[in-house]
């Protein structure tokens, strides 16, 4: 039988959030790329909420923007409302968050895919993994044409052997009727991948003519808008921006739930995957929560040119004349015109701790994984995944070191470290609460965090990171100058002083000490500073964090000096944990199970204490004395 | 090799009062940190001290003398360790030791891991290949003790305090975190003051189990002794006559304790803790043989063992059992009844063991005295010891609670500082931590899991 064959130097499997960044970022590194997609209709397509950001996920975005991702630029370049969450919070916790148009966002992103040299868009299913001894050598489509490759990405999302279901009701589909993809998980399975079934869900779409707003509560968004890419220049996202609603649940619709519980199939036992519990469906918050009276909902555009509303908060997989029953009782959606069901979906993925930090497979070289494929949700969290999943495929390629973010210098180093060395039990979504260090750790600083990665990496340019460098050295300059320019106790200051609700001066002190007062800022203080030279907005930001929280900035980084030392001692990939005497059974285990690359990650492996990682200490100084012994 | 930038300190020999109680300080900051407790009547600092120096002085915290002693000078790299080492020796008895160690912890350095001495040593160099599988043993085996005491040690309504606080820190730490990652659906708007009272009130609670900890009721500390012998041979008797309660249930139906007492008691300066074990005897009781199961297993780890018997009755085959279960083992024999006619005499029990031998009644409180003074005189001649893990780990407890505490003071000035809700919930999850390595929960997805079964989070 004759056949396409073609050879490339990466395969990327898969077009969603995750894809699109691993083949962008491959192609721009000069590697010939191709990208596989069940539908060039649906690349970057948002299946679920019409949401970039939100709370750690904005942080998500931002740092792979610093990184040379694409998401951030795309969002700011699509989106219909932008929102900094938690304004009245500490820094740490501000989160962009913008509403997007779904189907410009994903134009855009095709466009760019599409201007990106090269770079190959193919529509086809993969169905095989081409593996020998261990390598992974390119893939087969279901039409049997072989690529050739140094290195596969896996991108699936939710597409293998999905199923979407609500009430008794069940398509054999992906997301909006879409082919799922039956062959590649089977291919999987036979190379010895261990895989997962979960589950996630979605609200229905509702007609915006069949709403009566004149019930719901607006919901505007920010001005000015701050834009997501360090990239994107402030004036040009300065837009007309549309408005969300706020409705509510209430007793009857809750009523109706359970009145019909058991003809939902999470309830009625025809789901067996797992769910994610941070977005429970309308039903699940209903059962588990019975005290709540009513639950909020927001109604969002799905885009500027469409009559589609999104109804937040109330995803769900019950039957069909439930749904209308239910979304009718809330205020504002009694004569609701329902567009698109709800439903719950089910879908393949991988048992995260088979991957390596940099995402690649422990077992199988060549091989690289990111997004929901590996566990996670969210379109943040799979962008930033796809991200460190092309590059490091672009790294092992290029014959450099790979790009490992640790927990201590970004979200996306907790998200990847939590998904390879933790249990993944439900779909892992990113949380404020899971970064320990997230003081230092912020939206507004990911560019210093991270520049110098993408810059290393190749996907920053020469002038960006020069720009970075100097925004760097602004900031430590200025805050040199706060700390010794003085100011004096006299009508003035006091004046001035009083109409912020602050304790006068005695004698002198210095900008910063005032700086570091709560009720004060660097921004304000412009008036008793008359020297303070004229500073981008960025820089004064960091001035005036740095110095507001300096006390607890300086304790996250005492214990990250600690943390850093761990990270660094690191464990050889041969090690045979069973010939360790003095090691637990329990640890062994474990370890064998996880084999984790470094001491810090086997200490955070549940089943191995402080006194197994002591043990471990003392044999990897016995192997490496035995090592150097043989040399000599 | 790994660089450790901190330094352990620990009591380094077995806590016997009658020797020197050794307190070992090892790491960078030794000398420094042993100097801010040592006050040589000289003045002289060991940090200006020459290796393999002796000095004589006394350990001092906020003007209290805590002990006079003997400090040894060791530098890097000749030390048993590899590292700078101040050992001081103490000379106060079983509490001074632990009192100057608990200064020496104040002042900077940290309670010492089991065996991390020994992997600091080998760490640095100290030992040859061939003694890296004993080092490795010695750290599981000692961490295994240390865990196991830890939880003994520990009674059960202490334990159950700390969790119960922990829990409710770790809710108040929830509620923040579920508020912080949905903005939306969840505010904290007057929640201050309600935050402010639930810290305070934990706090106080932590305070209070402070306050105890030194006398005792926190961590079961003492002399592990146990009291066995024959059914009806008063047991119990003896236990309420030492404890001055009314604990054990005293019957004259053989064989009615069935479980294990426990309770504390201070004899002349020393600290015993009591266990009451069921009867020995060849029983056809199930429940009571589960009791006789659990004597056997008691007296293999007991410190001290209190052995009584009946002398108003012949001495029978369980007798000879039993003073063959505590051959070879520190016991203090109790010839009891001796209030009835008596038919067994000292001497008769003097062939058959090397224990001393006291003629007791638990009812006219006959020997009582000379018990005290037996029991005094083993302990400070040495023949007693406490196991050193034991003392440690409730060191270690008390280090967690007073972390705990200066969190909590962090997270209250915090809030009175006017700081956003976020600062709270960091040191917060500090004193979760700290609380967590008493009761042995970690708290990264504890938290995880009470956002979401105590909130309802996303859309």
């Amino acid at each position: 039988m004759q056949v396409v064959e073609e050879n490339y130097d990466v395969v990327v499997v898969g077009a969603g959030h995750a894809g699109c960044e691993a083949a962008l970022a491959c192609a721009r590194l000069g590697l010939e790329t191709i990208v596989f997609t069940v539908s060039v209709d649906s690349i970057a397509m948002m299946p679920c909420n019409p949401n970039v950001g939100g709370t750690s996920k904005g942080h998500l975005v931002r740092e792979l923007d610093a990184l040379g991702g694409e998401m951030g630029k795309n969002i700011d370049r699509t989106f219909i409302q932008s929102k900094m969450l938690n304004k009245s919070k500490g820094p740490a916790v501000h989160s962009l968050r913008a509403q997007a148009d779904k189907s410009e966002y994903s134009r855009s992103m095709r466009k760019v895919l599409e201007s990106q040299d090269h770079l190959t868009i193919r529509q086809a299913e993969v169905a095989e993994l081409m593996v020998e001894d261990h390598v992974c050598r390119g893939v087969k489509t279901f039409s049997g044409a072989i690529y050739h490759s140094k290195a596969v990405v896996l991108c699936t999302g939710v597409y293998l052997n999905a199923r979407c279901l609500y009430g008794d009701t069940v398509n054999y589909t992906g997301p909006n009727g879409l082919q799922s993809a039956t062959h590649l998980t089977d291919s999987l399975k036979k190379n010895g991948i261990e895989m997962f079934r979960f589950k996630t869900g979605t609200p229905a779409r509702i007609d915006r003519r069949s709403i009566d707003f004149s019930k719901m509560e607006e919901q505007k968004g920010d001005t000015p808008v701050i834009p997501f890419s360090f990239s994107t220049n402030p004036e040009d996202v300065q837009i007309d921006q549309v408005s969300c609603w706020l409705t509510h649940t209430n007793e009857e619709t809750h009523k109706i739930i359970r009145d019909n519980i058991d003809r939902s199939p999470l309830y009625s036992g025809k789901i067996h995957a797992t769910g994610p519990r941070y977005c429970p469906s309308i039903e699940d918050k209903v059962v588990k929560f019975a005290d709540k009276k009513s639950h909020q909902v927001f109604i969002e555009p799905e885009g500027r040119y469409t009559q589609e509303m999104y109804i937040d908060g109330m995803s769900s997989s019950m039957p069909e004349d439930v749904q209308f029953a239910m979304y009718r009782t809330v205020p504002g959606l009694e004569h609701a015109r329902i567009v698109r069901n709800a439903y719950a979906i089910e879908y393949d993925c991988i048992n995260p701790i088979q991957l390596k930090a940099t995402l690649g497979f422990k077992k199988i070289k060549g091989l690289y994984s990111g997004g929901q494929f590996n566990g996670s949700s969210g379109y943040e969290e799979a962008a930033a995944q796809g991200l460190i999943a092309g590059i490091n495929a672009a790294m092992e390629i290029l014959g450099k070191e790979p790009l490992v973010l640790d927990r201590s210098e970004a979200y996306i180093g907790v998200l990847i470290d939590d998904l390879v060395t933790k249990p993944t039990l439900e779909p892992y979504r990113m949380m404020t609460s899971r970064a320990e260090y997230r003081l230092l750790l912020r939206q507004d600083n990911a560019d210093l965090r991270l520049r110098k990665y993408g810059y290393r990496v190749g996907l920053v340019d020469e002038n960006t990171w020069k720009k970075t460098q100097e925004k760097e050295k602004q900031i430590q300059d200025e805050i040199e100058r706060t700390e010794h320019t003085f100011v004096k106790g006299n009508e003035e200051t006091k004046a001035f002083l009083t109409s912020f609700h602050s304790a006068d001066v005695k004698g002198s002190c210095t900008i910063a000490d005032l700086i570091r007062r709560p009720e004060l800022s660097y921004e304000c203080l412009s008036v008793l500073d008359p020297e303070r030279p004229d500073l981008p907005v960025s820089v004064g930001e960091q001035v005036n964090i740095q110095l507001k929280y300096e006390g607890y900035i300086k304790r996250q980084m005492a214990q990250v000096a600690q943390f850093k030392k761990k990270e660094a001692r690191k464990i050889p990939d041969d090690i045979d944990y069973t010939k360790v005497n003095s090691l637990r059974t329990e640890a062994v285990q474990k370890l064998e199970k996880y084999r984790p690359a470094n001491i810090g990650q086997a200490s955070r492996i549940s089943g191995v204490s402080p006194a197994d990682i002591s043990v471990l200490l003392v044999y990897l100084s016995t192997v490496e004395q035995k090592n150097r012994e043989d040399l000599l | 090799m790994m660089a450790n930038e901190d330094t352990i300190a620990a009591i380094s020999t077995a806590m016997a009062p009658s020797g020197i109680g050794i307190i070992r300080i090892s790491g960078p900051s030794a000398l420094e940190i042993a100097d801010r407790v040592f006050i040589n009547p000289k003045g002289k600092k060991l940090a200006e001290q020459k290796a393999y120096t002796v000095h004589y002085g006394h350990v001092v915290e906020e003007g209290e003398c805590l002990d006079e002693v003997l400090a040894v000078v060791m530098r890097a790299p000749h030390s048993y360790t590899g590292e700078d080492t101040v050992e001081l020796d103490c000379h106060g008895g079983v509490l001074a030791t632990k009192k100057v160690l608990e200064a020496v912890l104040r002042n900077g350095a940290r309670t010492a891991e089991p065996g991390e001495f020994s992997k600091r040593a080998f760490l640095n160099g100290r030992m040859d290949l061939s003694q890296a599988e004993a080092v490795m043993k010695v750290i599981s085996a000692k961490n295994e003790y240390a865990l196991k005491s830890s939880v003994r040690q520990l009674s059960g309504s202490v334990s159950e305090k700390i969790r119960t606080i922990r829990k409710n820190l770790l809710h108040e730490t929830a509620r923040i975190e579920a508020a912080l990652d949905d903005p939306e659906h969840m505010s904290l708007e007057g929640y201050e003051s309600q935050f402010r009272s639930v810290i305070s009130d934990q706090r106080d609670q932590i305070d209070r189990l402070l306050k105890h900890a030194d006398s005792g009721i926190l961590m079961q500390e003492g002399l592990k002794t146990v009291i066995i012998g024959k059914p009806n041979a008063g047991k119990s008797s003896l236990l309420n006559l030492l404890s001055g309660e009314d604990k054990a249930i005293v019957t004259d139906i053989a064989g009615t304790t069935r479980d294990i007492l426990e309770e504390q008691i201070n004899i002349r300066g020393v600290t015993l803790r009591i266990l009451d074990t069921a009867g020995i005897r060849n029983s056809d009781d199930i429940i009571e043989q589960i009791g006789v199961k659990k004597a056997v297993e008691q007296v293999q780890d007991a410190d001290l063992i209190l052995c009584v018997f009946d002398s108003s009755v012949p001495l029978d085959e369980n007798d000879r059992k039993i003073l063959n279960l505590i051959r070879g083992k520190k016991a203090i024999i109790l010839l009891n009844k001796s209030d009835l006619d008596s038919v067994v005499s000292e001497n008769e029990i003097r062939e058959l063991t090397e224990s001393p031998v006291i003629t007791f009644s638990t009812r006219n409180k006959a020997g009582l005295d000379l018990l005290e003074s037996t029991i005094e005189k083993m302990f400070f001649h040495g023949q007693l010891q406490f196991n050193d893990e034991v003392c440690i780990t409730s060191i270690r407890h008390k280090q967690a609670l007073e972390e705990a505490d200066r969190q909590l003071g962090y997270v209250l000035k915090s809030v009175d500082d006017g700081m956003p809700e976020d600062f709270w919930s960091i040191d917060l999850m500090g004193a979760c931590d700290a609380l967590g390595k008493i009761t042995g929960e970690s708290a990264g997805e504890d938290l995880v899991n009470e956002i979401f079964s105590s909130f309802c989070m996303g859309k």
